[in-house]
């Protein structure tokens, strides 16, 4: 009898119908208007690479040790570097980074010694060419750097 | 497919997918279908097909992890943990207890996170399209902590080889707390809007029944398994990363059709909060990280673990050489292996039941594929 009166007054569907009513005014909206209004990036967030320089010199934390390279399950990092005569100690030449095939996985940073490769918490790679996704050492030093034109 | 190739003047071939949205990705089905009735099924995989089992042996243990996160892309964190607790099998390391924890309480969240996606996704296929939304909004917090602890979203990387690479963040355990008490309230909720709903109850009630006998002979295991009455959790069954110390229980269906499996992930949502709760109570101190030798180099031998992952039975077979470089790696994905009940369950039903039995079996075509 319950249960007639249940189905005949549609409480199943008056219940349901209920709860959505219930968000008439969410507190919470979670459409984030993106480009006017930044994400919330974690700090932890596996972005962009970048390679990190001394501030006081200038000079690159990088020992030119090649274990990012190593750790890297797509092979996407050349390390170039040459031997200082004097010193007797490798020194970096080149650095190049192929973020078109990187996964973020966070292996190389983890694998680095010194913290000189790092994954930062910026999130817009996107680029005009295929070539423009392989980042050089100038580069990942400073940070993308946005196309400019002639006009 | 049934057999022969002539067709009868009322039957008809009919392809679905696999652009189709209801098959959850790339799944092909080709129905043999009588007027609206399915005669045959048959499943055409393969379009998301990465050869992630040949990518492992050309890759060293640690550098294999983060492809299995590729596989069940909505369980990742599940994933890494059953091929990070084979290659430790393997190798014997004993992970930290405080590793084992914050292991369990990610995987308990990425469960709670695919069994969401499931039940959004799956009421959107029947027609109910508000429970997307709400679950798409808890998931988010999930994937917030995920974030905050190791740095991305959807495929993690969230455990290494030996224990975790990242300790947990200042805030982790109140977040975590917090997302427990917001998120009973709204389990609640979704059964408001649905256990009682007579559309959703019409459209889901015996179909696709799949009683304990199939399933064992089918191999599903998961909440499918569990939905036909049998009380089978690795969790329980074979205890892995300190599962044997908290207390929870297994829910089963008694008639295992897609409604008891809808009630079954519903209260697995309840148990993995209180899993959750247990873990973050007697979280242990001391470090995260087990006694791994710093080029990984497992004996020669071979292994099979296996993990209760959100969809069913998860295992990884790992054959070692004694190099860096897996011999070979086999992953046992749940998905496949229920995917092969699906003609079993549509036989006899209609078409608009085919969506709702790809729903219910809960696929994830990545881990299909691999």
């Amino acid at each position: 009898m319950l249960n007639l009166l249940r189905k005949i007054f549609l409480l199943d569907l008056i219940q349901g119908l209920w709860v959505t009513f219930r968000y008439q005014q969410p507190k919470y909206i979670y459409t984030e208007q993106y480009p006017a209004q930044r994400p919330k990036i974690a700090e932890r967030f596996r972005g962009a690479p970048r390679l990190n320089i001394n501030p006081e010199t200038g000079e690159t934390l990088c020992i030119a040790c090649n274990l990012c390279a190593l750790a890297c399950p797509e092979n996407l990092i050349v390390v170039g570097s040459e031997r200082d005569e004097k010193t007797k100690r490798k020194v970096l030449t080149t650095f190049t980074y192929d973020i078109s095939r990187c996964m973020f996985c966070g292996l190389c940073e983890d694998a680095c010694p010194v913290d000189a490769l790092e994954l930062t918490q910026d999130f817009e790679l996107a680029s005009y060419s295929r070539e423009g996704a392989i980042w050089d050492r100038q580069m990942l030093e400073e940070g993308p750097r946005p196309t400019k034109y002639a006009w | 497919m049934p057999d022969g190739t002539f067709l009868d003047a009322t039957e008809l071939v009919l392809n679905m997918g696999p652009q189709h949205p209801s098959t959850h990705g790339v799944l092909r089905v080709i129905l043999k279908l009588d007027g609206e009735k399915v005669i045959g099924t048959e499943c055409v995989i393969g379009y998301l097909h990465r050869g992630v089992e040949k990518i492992a042996e050309n890759r060293t243990y640690p550098q294999f992890a983060p492809y299995v996160d590729r596989m069940d892309y909505v369980a990742a964190v599940s994933n890494g943990l059953g091929y990070c607790l084979a290659v430790e099998k393997l190798l014997g390391v004993e992970v930290p207890p405080r590793a084992q924890a914050i292991r369990v309480i990610l995987t308990e969240l990425n469960r709670i996170a695919s069994h969401l996606i499931w039940l959004g996704t799956h009421a959107l296929d029947v027609g109910a399209i508000t429970p997307l939304f709400y679950c798409m909004r808890e998931r988010e917090e999930i994937l917030n902590i995920f974030e905050k602890y190791c740095g991305a979203r959807l495929t993690t990387h969230a455990f290494r080889i030996g224990g975790l690479q990242y300790e947990t963040y200042d805030t982790f355990e109140s977040d975590v707390r917090a997302f427990c008490d917001m998120f009973l309230p709204k389990v609640d909720e979704y059964e408001e809007l649905l256990t009682g709903n007579r559309i959703w109850i019409g459209r889901l009630r015996n179909v696709g029944i799949l009683n304990a006998e199939d399933c064992k002979a089918y191999g599903v295991t998961g909440p499918l398994l569990r939905a036909a009455g049998v009380k089978w959790d690795l969790r329980k069954a074979q205890p892995y990363s300190g599962y044997e110390q908290y207390d929870f229980e297994i829910p089963t269906g008694t008639r295992g059709d897609s409604y008891d499996r809808y009630l079954v992930r519903i209260q697995e949502m309840r148990q993995s909060v209180r899993i959750i709760r247990q873990a973050l109570d007697g979280l242990p101190g001391g470090p995260i990280m087990g006694k791994v030798p710093k080029v990984i180099k497992p004996p020669v031998g071979e292994v099979y673990v296996s993990i209760e992952a959100p969809k069913g039975e998860l295992g990884y077979y790992i054959v070692s050489d004694g190099s860096t470089q897996p011999y070979r790696v086999r992953v046992r994905p749940p998905s496949f292996v229920n995917l092969q009940a699906l003609d079993k369950m549509c036989r006899g039903a209609l078409v608009a039941d085919v969506v709702v039995v790809i729903g219910t079996i809960d696929i994830v075509l990545g881990e299909v594929d691999r």
